[in-house]
């Protein structure tokens, strides 16, 4: 598998840390209560097909990035830097 | 036999080669398979199950009968295809599977008792007692299993991994290959241009049919030619592609040197690639499949095709008299080649009615061969046509039951390929692997012509894709008949019919395991190990599925087929996982006092990829406590010195650096003054503890970090996330320098002293007091110095850049000694923090918590972090969870030992009644007893308290007291001093 | 039918021709007692213990491909009970128990081999950890032993214990662990069940689950609506898809696991080996193949196939360690989709919708806990209760932080157990 570090172009996955579902973009308040904190930490969607997932490109830059990937074909349809999406959204 | 005339490899010098001891003679260029054949040796191989006398079936990788060993001690290889490894002088084989020879096999009596071992017989006995399976019914079965065998040595061959990229990748070099490489690399394209042979032109180089004016093999070598003079196409021949992975990644194994008997060192034997392709192309062409009938596995019967490349590449007629057994036009060419080469084509057999003969010989139509005779190679087969039987003399039957499209690469992404009535045959349904296109016999087209068109049409599919104007080439000239076939998958009747040869699966193994309802294809494959062996059902697959689709009354389709994963063709672990032996498995890293270290003569002990020194033995020590406990009394009473760079170092900077410490630390940073450290505590976002160490502020937007050994990585991550990912709009840098700094514990009553007569300034209580930090010079050379202490002790770490690092080492190595101190290990170091109660990863082993190792309260009230949340839940934070606490002995046995577990006194040692564990044990030196860290039920609440102590793995148990974890100097008076 | 050596022999003589099918083949009625989701190994134990044990048999077993087609038909087939943290040591102590006696009460030859573990420890921590763990499973009532290397160079002489990279300080041996004929499982649960009456319907996906007022009345299936009382998720890989579809998100995170069979070769291996260094686990089949694995190719993925990076890694751990198996070729390298909990242990536990139960999370080790599984889903289904070995397994467990059993100590990312 390949993908592609927007600030590196594309490269093998040996070169990428995994850490899961892009759900850590919305760290819930600390009072957010129960339900908010059980999503974020411990439940997933998890469904297959698209899905947009955290990985580092640790051995490279170490840009955090959500990468859109399908679970089942394992296509890459784009990756950004996390630090931009999580700026957009605030 | 040799056929004068015939075949295209040198024959003016011959080899010499030995088989089970035998010496024979072949060429340069002839297959194993090629050169037995030509010593009319049939007799080659034992099968799995029955241990049938075998010969070879195929002249390809698909081989699944002539499989035999190579070399001998730490190069030996087992289950060697003799269809694809190539003679050299003094190449040794030996026959597998066969005891005591191949010509005599005392296992072939399970081919007597095969009624009794048909499909999954062995799910319905040996059950009974249940004792016997592991003491007599498996160690049979398991004695019996296998082919080949290891030699049981260090396998002592090279290997190598490599990788590469190209613009378009061509797997095979048949003709639709080779018009596809070469129409690619005139457009421009880089193209790596693979094949398996050790000769480019595929099935050119088998048949007789011209090309362009010239034989087949003459234009594709003229091609191959070509190619080699330009810069932008890499030819790799001897190389297998064996899986399709995503983004257009595939692995191929190149046999770089089986055909050589040079093993200098400098080659490798073979080369594992992984190559990265923006397009490929399939050009992998198509497999022969056999025909199932009575006793169709005789050494003597081959595919028709393969008796085609004897002949016409090899020179080698594989039998006197030829008959040949098929369903379509294309094995009719087998007996015009061979009466053209002037041998005696007995009879051509062909299941069809409606075939006209294409020359002078004998064809029976409508006709099925039904049974062999010859024990050890054939000797007479037995025709049947709608008017009786007949049998026919003959030592070599050549069978067709048509071509299978190699579609294998094609399933490698979960693909499925799409059925094809008119050849009955599968064939690659389009788009399975992104980038990739089918061309030629794999994609069903049977022709030379069908094939070179589809290669150029190929080529310029994939240059379009890559934005290249493709390259004006026509096809050449060749061979364009039209592929005509029947199916025929079994001959109709009694007797044992071979379908999967290896594995030894017989027509009727497949419709027992309808019968007992194993009616979907997998599970007919899973009951009857159909497809399961080397040749992972190359040859037989199709058939068997057929064959199911008939028991069950369905059509083929519907069927469906199993799933074809990677490899295409077995691939050597050492291949696979090449430069991974001994220390190559990860890499080395050594810290800048290791030269000086191992001068002392330390042993080194791996803490993570570091190397630390477990201790400094000296003269007249003998055991590792000796040394230890000496080096424990450097710290406590004059001063030692430790390498203590393995520690992770990150350096943090920028104006919001205090709040990034403040958000991933329980505790406060930003309130930290510079000048000063402070220890603290890191959580997961799960409220678990992750890592713990000291950050010293060395200016208002600078912090240096320090993480334990094992966590470096992981906490640099864990930074790079909450800083990228979590708080974005944070204005910090980080930087790990762990191996910038080199870093060193100066440790003990008279460390200042000893740094006094080293630093370039002097160091006294008030301006440097315990946890302060600053930059200092050594003999000019620019430092930083930490009064942080990890034994309890007066005691610096001394930070230099890594060059100067060895130096200072020795330097202080020499000042400690002169002191009546010295350098201590890993072991010293490990005794002088329990002794503390401070904690590494034993005790924060990723299941406690701050309240589990009583720091809940380190957890800051007045903010945010990481953690804090979720550290807050109840179960998290229950008084009954196993908390931190010290243990020493009190009962008649005074040894410890880490891993034990803890009962209550009086209670039995079972798991519903235990209280806790001890994670870090060591023998203190200072208190003269064991003592130990650990968690209890209770923790606090269980202070003076008597447990027992059970290690049913050292079998020690003990009477332990509950204690305060800190053993010396609880007030951390000597720390301050 | 039943089988016996006496069988065999007796349809030997004469032709063969009396076997009969394992399995029917039913059409599905319009109601259950008890619906199952997922004909692997877990839902056909859990079919044959409601049968056996608790005499439900009005129980379909809905299969959207093949019987025992998921990762019970594609793993490395080992069968151990040296877990070290209470919850998962006396479940799977429990588990190994009902190995033990698998063959009589199916009737079928799983080839149940306890031929050993051996977990080999690479530094002084993690013999210390291994004793920790040894003690657990002692205290369990199992059986485990501290090894040395001197014990090791004799049952392991082929172990490259001078060179390799990480050294290897010792093992921890738990000579009743071994494996099993993977597929063999499958089929003997299957085969027990449908004798007992389950209906096994392959070829049947099920496409919703009907729920009103937070009780479950049935499923729609690409067969028809089909009614129920109570139904079991046990769709491994798949159970976050079919939790969706009565409105629930897991704890889960589905990954690719790749495993690797080479050509047949004499014995070599007699016991399972593991090693921490590079998470690798090997065992020669009966057959002969070696059959080892690793990690998690580690990103999330329904693809059951996996890359180069993994199992370039994994085989790299056999070459440090045991380089005189390394002439022995790959044949084929196979993916599975894992149910990747958030702590690394299984979920069996109501959920909130009433009469739905669920029985994921078990990563890679599902394959050991087959019986086990099915016997302790089977009980709760049957009673409501959690059997006395599974109280710890409960979906809330997250919530409360009360009984997370994080055996890998690697915290709530789901690809690190």
């Amino acid at each position: 598998m390949r993908l592609s570090c927007p600030i590196c172009g594309e490269r093998d996955i040996r070169e990428f840390y995994y850490q899961g579902a892009d759900v850590a973009l919305n760290r819930p308040a600390p009072d957010a209560g129960d339900d908010a904190w059980q999503d974020y930490v411990y439940l997933r969607d998890n469904q297959p097909g698209e899905h947009r997932d955290l990985w580092q490109h640790e051995s490279g830059c170490g840009s955090w990035i959500v990468v859109s990937r399908n679970t089942v074909t394992h296509e890459v349809s784009g990756a950004k830097l996390a630090k931009e999406m999580k700026r957009a959204k605030a | 036999m040799r056929v004068a005339g015939k075949g295209q490899i040198d024959q003016s010098t011959p080899i010499s080669f030995t088989f089970d001891g035998i010496q024979y003679r072949g060429f340069v260029g002839d297959t194993v398979a090629s050169a037995l054949l030509a010593n009319d040796i049939r007799l080659m191989a034992r099968s799995f199950k029955y241990h049938r006398p075998r010969g070879v079936l195929t002249a390809g990788s698909e081989e699944p009968n002539a499989l035999m060993t190579v070399g001998r001690d730490g190069a030996t290889d087992p289950n060697v295809r003799a269809t694809v490894q190539e003679i050299y002088e003094g190449l040794e084989l030996r026959s597998q599977n066969a005891w005591p020879s191949l010509e005599y096999d005392v296992m072939a009596v399970n081919d007597l008792a095969s009624p009794f071992l048909g499909a999954g017989f062995y799910y319905k006995t040996f059950m009974w007692p249940r004792a016997f399976w592991e003491r007599v019914y498996e160690p049979i079965i398991r004695r019996a299993a296998g082919l080949g065998a290891l030699s049981g040595e260090k396998q002592s061959d090279k290997y190598e991994r490599a990788y590469a990229h190209c613009d378009v990748l061509v797997i095979g070099a048949g003709p639709a290959g080779l018009m596809a490489a070469l129409k690619a690399a005139k457009s421009g394209a880089d193209v790596i241009l693979a094949d398996e042979d050790s000769v480019m032109g595929g099935r050119l180089n088998s048949e007789t049919f011209e090309v362009d004016g010239q034989t087949g093999a003459d234009w594709a070598a003229g091609i191959v030619e070509q190619m080699r003079e330009m810069d932008n196409v890499r030819l790799m021949t001897r190389t297998t592609v064996s899986g399709v992975y995503d983004q257009g990644t595939f692995g191929a194994l190149e046999r770089v040197n089986h055909h050589t008997s040079v093993r200098d060192g400098k080659a490798p034997l073979e080369t594992f690639w992984r190559i990265v392709a923006k397009q490929s192309i399939l050009a992998a062409g198509a497999i022969e499949r056999p025909i199932a009938f009575q006793n169709n596995d005789r050494p003597g019967i081959m595919t028709a095709g393969a008796v085609r490349s004897y002949l016409n590449r090899w020179g080698v007629a594989p039998g006197k008299a030829i008959t040949i057994f098929a369903n379509n036009d294309d094995a009719h060419r087998t007996a015009m080649d061979m009466l053209a080469a002037g041998v005696h084509v007995a009879a051509v057999i062909d299941s069809r009615f409606n075939v006209q003969a294409l020359g002078d010989y004998t064809l029976i139509k409508g006709a099925y061969v039904c049974g062999t005779k010859g024990r050890k190679g054939l000797e007479t087969i037995t025709v049947r046509t709608s008017t009786g039987t007949q049998s026919i003399s003959t030592d070599c039957l050549a069978m067709s039951g048509g071509w299978n499209p190699t579609v294998h690469l094609t399933c490698h992404m979960n693909g499925r390929p799409t059925w094809r009535e008119d050849i009955a045959s599968f064939v690659p349904t389009e788009g399975t692997i992104p980038n990739m296109t089918v061309a030629g016999a794999c994609n069903g087209d049977f022709s030379t012509h069908a094939c070179l068109r589809a290669g150029l049409e190929a080529a310029t599919k994939a240059v379009t894709a890559l934005g290249k104007t493709p390259g004006e080439i026509d096809a050449p000239q060749s061979e364009d008949t039209a592929y005509k076939m029947e199916p025929l998958w079994a001959v109709p009747g009694k007797g044992r019919a071979w379908v999967d040869f290896q594995n030894d699966v017989l027509v009727k193994d497949v419709k027992q395991a309808a019968v007992e309802n194993f009616r979907s294809v997998e599970h007919m494959k899973r009951y009857t190990t159909q497809g399961m062996a080397t040749d992972q059902g190359k040859n037989s697959n199709v058939t068997a599925l057929a064959l199911l689709a008939d028991a069950t009354g369905r059509g083929i389709p519907e069927t469906g087929t199993t799933t074809f994963r990677p490899p295409y063709s077995p691939i050597a672990m050492a291949a696979f996982g090449a430069g991974a032996e001994g220390k190559g498995f990860a890499p080395e890293r050594k810290t800048t006092s290791h030269m000086a270290t191992i001068e002392d003569g330390a042993p080194m002990m791996e803490a993570g990829l570091w190397y630390r020194p477990s201790y400094f033995p000296i003269k007249g020590e003998k055991t590792w406590r000796q040394s230890c406990d000496r080096e424990v009394g450097y710290v406590r009473n004059a001063v030692g010195v430790c390498d203590v760079s393995t520690l992770g170092k990150i350096d943090i900077q920028g104006p919001d650096a205090a709040e990034l410490l403040d958000f991933v630390y329980t505790n406060m940073f930003s309130s930290l003054k510079v000048g000063r450290v402070r220890y603290g505590l890191m959580l997961r976002e799960d409220g678990y503890v992750m890592d713990d160490g000291t950050t010293a502020r060395l200016s208002g937007t600078h912090f240096v970090m320090t993480t334990t050994t094992a966590a470096a990585g992981a906490v640099m991550r864990h930074l790079e996330f909450a800083t990228q990912v979590l708080r974005p709009e944070l204005d910090v840098r980080l930087m790990s320098v762990t191996e910038q700094w080199a870093q060193f514990a100066v440790a003990g009553p008279q460390s200042r002293e000893l740094l006094n007569g080293l630093l370039d300034q002097t160091l006294d209580n008030e301006t440097w007091p315990f946890m302060a930090c600053g930059d200092v010079s050594i003999s000019g050379v620019k430092g930083r110095l930490f009064r942080i202490s990890y034994s309890g002790e007066h005691a610096y770490e001394i930070a230099v850049p890594a060059r100067y690092g060895d130096s200072l080492f020795r330097t202080l190595t020499a000042k400690t000694t002169e002191m009546a101190g010295g350098p201590y290990g890993v072991e010293a170091l490990n005794v002088l923090r329990i002794e503390k109660g401070f904690i590494t990863h034993a005790e924060i082993h990723g299941r406690v918590t701050a309240f589990d190792i009583g720091m809940g309260r380190m957890i800051s009230a007045k903010k945010d972090c990481i953690g804090k949340t979720m550290a807050a839940r109840d179960g998290l934070l229950d008084e009954g969870r196993e908390r931190l606490m010290g243990f020493k002995p009190v009962g008649a046995v005074k040894q410890l030992t880490a891993g034990a577990h803890l009962y209550n006194e009086g209670d039995e040692a079972t798991a519903e009644l235990d209280k806790g564990y001890l994670t870090s044990v060591a023998f203190s030196p200072t208190l003269g007893h064991f003592m130990a860290l650990g968690f209890v039920r209770g923790g606090p609440e269980r202070l003076g308290d008597r447990l027992r102590m059970v290690d049913y793995m050292r079998q020690i148990e003990t009477i332990v007291e509950v204690c305060d974890p800190v053993f010396f100097d609880p007030k951390g008076e000597r720390t301050r001093g | 039918m039943r089988f016996s050596g006496l069988r065999v022999l007796k349809e030997g003589l004469t032709g063969n021709k009396g076997w009969t099918p394992h399995w029917r083949n039913p059409e599905p009625k319009a109601e259950y007692d008890v619906i199952i989701i997922g004909g692997g190994g877990h839902g056909l134990a859990t079919a044959h213990y409601l049968a056996s044990v608790h005499g439900i048999t009005n129980v379909a077993v809905l299969e959207k491909g093949y019987l025992g087609g998921g990762n019970v038909g594609r793993n490395t087939t080992i069968v151990r009970a040296n877990y070290g943290l209470p919850g998962n040591s006396e479940f799977y102590s429990h588990s190994l128990k009902l190995w033990e006696g698998l063959e009589e009460d199916l009737n079928y030859n799983v080839m149940h081999s306890q031929r050993g573990i051996i977990n080999l420890f690479n530094s002084d921590g993690s013999r210390d950890a291994a004793a920790r763990r040894g003690n657990q499973m002692v205290s369990q009532g199992d059986d485990a032993q501290l090894l040395d290397t001197a014990a090791l160079r004799k049952m392991l002489p082929y172990l490259d214990f001078d060179q390799a990279r990480f050294p290897i300080y010792g093992g921890l041996y738990h000579p009743r662990g071994g494996t099993a004929r993977h597929d063999a499982v499958a089929w003997g649960f299957a085969r027990a069940a449908d004798q007992r009456g389950v209906d096994l319907i392959q070829q049947c996906e099920v496409t919703g689950i009907d729920v009103v007022d937070c009780v479950v009345k049935g499923v729609q299936t690409t067969r028809g609506p089909i009614r129920a009382k109570k139904i079991g998720i046990t769709a491994a890989g798949r159970s976050s898809e079919v939790a969706a579809m009565a409105g629930m998100r897991l704890p889960i995170e589905s990954h690719v696991l790749q495993a690797f069979v080479t050509e047949g070769l004499k014995p070599m291996i007699d016991t399972v080996i593991t090693y921490e260094a590079g998470h690798f686990y090997i065992s020669q089949s009966d057959k002969g193949g070696l059959v080892f694995g690793g990690s998690l190719d580690l990103y999330s993925s329904y693809a059951s196939r996996g890359n180069l990076p993994m199992a370039e890694h994994v085989i790299e751990s056999a070459c440090t360690l045991m380089p005189a198996i390394t002439k022995a070729k790959v044949l084929r390298s196979w993916g599975g989709i894992m149910d990747m909990s958030a702590d690394g242990s299984p979920i069996i536990d109501k959920t909130h919708v009433d009469g739905l139960y669920v029985n994921c999370g078990w990563c890679y080790g599902g394959f050991k806990a087959t019986p086990g599984s099915g016997h302790v889903f089977a009980h709760l289904m049957a009673t409501d209760n959690p059997h006395p070995v599974a109280t710890k397994h409960r979906l809330d467990r997250f919530r409360t932080g009360v009984g997370i059993m994080d055996e890998e100590a690697s915290g709530s990312q789901h690809n690190l157990h």
